[in-house]
């Protein structure tokens, strides 16, 4: 009866914000400043990247198993498209795809909500932030039709290759693509400004620190991250840009400059950054698996510590990407104890979620699988980087296959997996519909499976010899042989993004003709289930706004007739 | 438009404004930070760079260090004239220091033409890139800080807004700290 009563005034309440506040009609959606749909342009600019982004790979893995064939849909590759299009599958994966769906669409639509607030504390810093992010993406897509072509420079631009144009051949790509990260990097510096303060002074009345749920944190904390290590890589990219642009000599040592020093500015940041899009994909997984497990969370201060911990860590390990670059062997014993060292906080990370399945009652939903298997690629991606972080094994393994099969078992998990665990487990408060499960399933084993089959095979050529960044292998007597890997990780990646339809499909059946969702299908403990799917503008009526009386993982208290306890509940 | 409830709470007990500001600063500590990291080890690993450092114009650079510090006690003045909720003083506080930017920027370019226009130009060499990368991306920050500080001070004119004096007020101070940090390294350092 309360609750009816709250729903009628609600709905008054959401009627009324709509026709006095904010654009109308169209301009709704592209000028609002509402967290919410500010995290949808997010999340569909970051998809359309991300389908951008999978389209390349297959263009150049077409080209890999098959050379010199005309790939349907985009004809026979060129030794300088090949290269334009390995970089800005990278750049475009990593800074177009992974950061703005991870950080800036969840933390988006998650942070004001789960800490029971009504938006951003600046709403239209966060518009502006998408807006120049968006701005980035039309800059890169642009930079594909220049003439000379897209950058090809590899997405870790190193000079004297990415400064000077008689090496890259693609002068004006390479700018276009240097200016495109430096914006992309001012979007989410705004942004993570936001969601910083946001978290600090936001919270509902009654929430302690720990009293939030572990994905703000991790979100917030990857934003601190991003932070602290980006501004090294903003001075190097002004640099870089005078280089390129009007002939200084920062990277050129012809004429006293360095180019081992844009190493150091890149990876500084590059390092950090894996756990910057990591660490919100970790508060994803978490807060799913307690949901399933109807557990617990085990450890939840030790989860926040561990993600502090190994973020601190991420600054000292920045030099194991250039073991072979010729840094002092001393130096190279540090950064391998350091990097060996990072792998303590990043196994905590892995038992806690382990442990929190431990004796609980698991419900295999498509959530579910997402995270669980977040957990098992993982774990390949994190056991094979120990072979990478030890310098000794890394001076044969550098620069072959098994170093990118090793960053796509951590980046995959990651940008792909994370990201689906969390678009399913918050799908029905985004769209008000549930899911079809069936299909998520079948759309979940079409991803793994050969997902799996891609980078497998992928390790093995990278223990055989096989460099990366090369157009045709057909060229190295050597490596011809190993053909059908390359043709098995094609196929595989063919059938991965063929399934990927079910997922739209899935989507737009769901949207439309999906069962009612209701305020809390999950039965779960966190604020943002406490009001209407779709939440309306505000979130919640303003004089009726969540207080905060427990932490947001207490399923399965004993004594308690319902298995969970949300937040906005007084005992 | 309504401001949310988001903004007016205040759960850490610090204005919202204020904890944005210095996270924003901590932002900027890291890009001057490599910057002028790159530039030290630069400069240990090349000595001779010292015969173009002694070509720079220390007391140009002094001048100039005395007229933002300037700046900066007037910014103060317009921050405590704001906390009396005096708007008018704020602003004509503010309106000084900007005056004492443009009075920087002048100098600046006065300077730079001069050094220009004997061929110390930002190809010259080394020393003279990260001279004019590090003091222009400051220039950048000093344009950016007097522009900003005009729409605050025609606000805080009207009484509107006052809280936003100090928050400009810490950004200024970053910007001076930071050209203390490039006077000595590139003026005094011969």
């Amino acid at each position: 009866m309360a609750q009816a009563a709250t729903e009628i005034h609600h709905e008054a309440h959401g009627h009324d914000a709509h026709a006095h506040h904010g654009p109308q009609g169209i301009l709704k959606y592209i000028w609002s400043t509402d967290h919410k749909m500010i995290a949808m342009q997010y999340l569909f600019t970051g998809m359309f990247m991300g389908i951008v982004g999978g389209f390349m790979a297959y263009v150049f893995r077409m080209q890999l198993a098959f050379p010199g064939v005309s790939v349907p849909l985009f004809g026979v590759v060129s030794p300088g498209e090949y290269n334009a299009l390995v970089t800005n599958h990278g750049s475009i994966m990593i800074f177009w795809v992974a950061m703005p769906v991870l950080i800036a669409a969840f933390g988006n639509y998650l942070i004001p909500l789960m800490i029971g607030a009504d938006d951003m504390v600046f709403p239209r810093i966060n518009r502006l932030s998408f807006q120049i992010f968006l701005v980035s993406v039309l800059m890169i897509l642009a930079s594909l039709f220049v003439s000379g072509g897209g950058f090809g420079g590899a997405w870790t631009s190193y000079p004297p290759l990415s400064a000077q144009s008689q090496y890259n051949l693609t002068s004006i790509g390479a700018t276009m693509w240097l200016i495109a990260v430096a914006l992309e990097f001012v979007a989410f510096l705004l942004g993570g400004i936001n969601f910083i303060v946001t978290l600090m002074n936001a919270r509902a009345p009654g929430m302690k620190a720990y009293d939030i749920p572990v994905v703000a944190w991790m979100i917030v904390i990857a934003s601190i991250l991003f932070m602290l290590s980006v501004g090294p890589l903003i001075a190097g990219a002004i640099m870089l840009l005078f280089d390129q642009t009007i002939g200084t000599g920062f990277f050129d040592p012809a004429r006293g400059g360095d180019p081992i020093l844009w190493q150091h500015l890149f990876w500084f940041f590059g390092h950090p950054e894996v756990y910057v899009v990591l660490l919100p994909a970790v508060g994803i997984v978490i807060d799913i698996v307690a949901t399933f497990a109807r557990k617990k969370l085990f450890g939840y201060k030790i989860m926040i510590f561990t993600a502090v911990a190994t973020g601190v860590l991420s600054f000292f390990v920045w030099a194991h990407h250039q073991f072979i670059a010729g840094i002092d062997p001393r130096m190279a014993n540090i950064f391998t104890v350091t990097t060996l060292l990072i792998s303590v906080p990043i196994a905590e990370l892995l038992f806690v979620m382990i442990a929190t399945l431990y004796g609980g009652n698991i419900k295999l939903n498509t959530p579910m699988l997402w995270a669980l298997s977040f957990i098992a690629e993982f774990l390949i991606g994190g056991v094979t980087g120990i072979f990478l972080g030890a310098s000794g094994a890394d001076i044969y393994l550098h620069d072959t296959y098994f170093v990118l099969a090793h960053f796509h078992y951590t980046f995959f998990p990651i940008a792909i997996i994370g990201t689906f665990a969390g678009f399913t487990y918050w799908f029905p408060k985004m769209f008000g519909k549930m899911m079809d499960d069936r299909l998520g399933k079948i759309h979940f084993w079409g991803t793994i499976i050969p997902f799996n089959m891609i980078f497998i095979p992928l390790f093995v050529l990278g223990l055989g010899g096989q460099h990366r960044r090369i157009y045709n292998f057909q060229n190295f007597p050597e490596l011809a042989a190993m053909q059908p890997f390359r043709v098995l990780a094609t196929v595989s990646l063919i059938i991965m993004l063929l399934f990927q339809l079910v997922f739209f499909w899935n989507c737009i059946k769901s949207w439309r003709g999906g069962a009612k969702a209701g305020r809390n299908p999950w039965k779960a403990n966190t604020l943002e289930w406490t009001t209407e799917s779709p939440p309306p503008h505000g979130n919640w009526p303003r004089d009726a706004m969540p207080r905060v009386y427990r932490g947001p993982y207490e399923y399965s208290v004993p004594g308690r007739e319902d298995d969970y306890w949300p937040q906005n509940l007084p005992s | 438009m309504e401001k949310p409830l988001a903004t007016l709470r205040s759960a850490t007990g610090v204005p919202t404004g204020r904890l944005a500001v210095w996270w924003l600063l901590a932002s900027e500590v890291v890009i001057f930070g490599g910057l002028l990291g790159a530039y030290l080890m630069f400069r240990l690993g090349h000595p001779e760079w010292a015969n173009a450092a002694a070509v720079t114009n220390t007391w140009i650079g002094a001048t100039n260090t005395f007229v933002l510090l300037t700046s900066s006690f007037t910014a103060v003045l317009a921050h405590q004239a704001a906390e009396k909720g005096d708007g008018v003083k704020a602003a004509n506080y503010l309106f000084m220091t900007i005056g004492g930017a443009l009075l920087f920027l002048i100098i600046k370019s006065f300077e730079w033409y001069y050094e220009i226009s004997h061929g110390y130009t930002i190809t010259a060499n080394g020393f003279w890139s990260f001279y004019y990368t590090a003091a222009g991306i400051h220039a950048a920050h000093v344009i950016a800080g007097a522009i900003i500080m005009g729409f605050i001070a025609v606000a805080a004119r009207k009484g509107k807004e006052l809280q936003r004096v100090e928050l400009v007020g810490i950004y200024w101070h970053f910007v001076d700290v930071v050209w203390i940090f490039l006077f000595p390294l590139l003026y005094i350092a011969k």
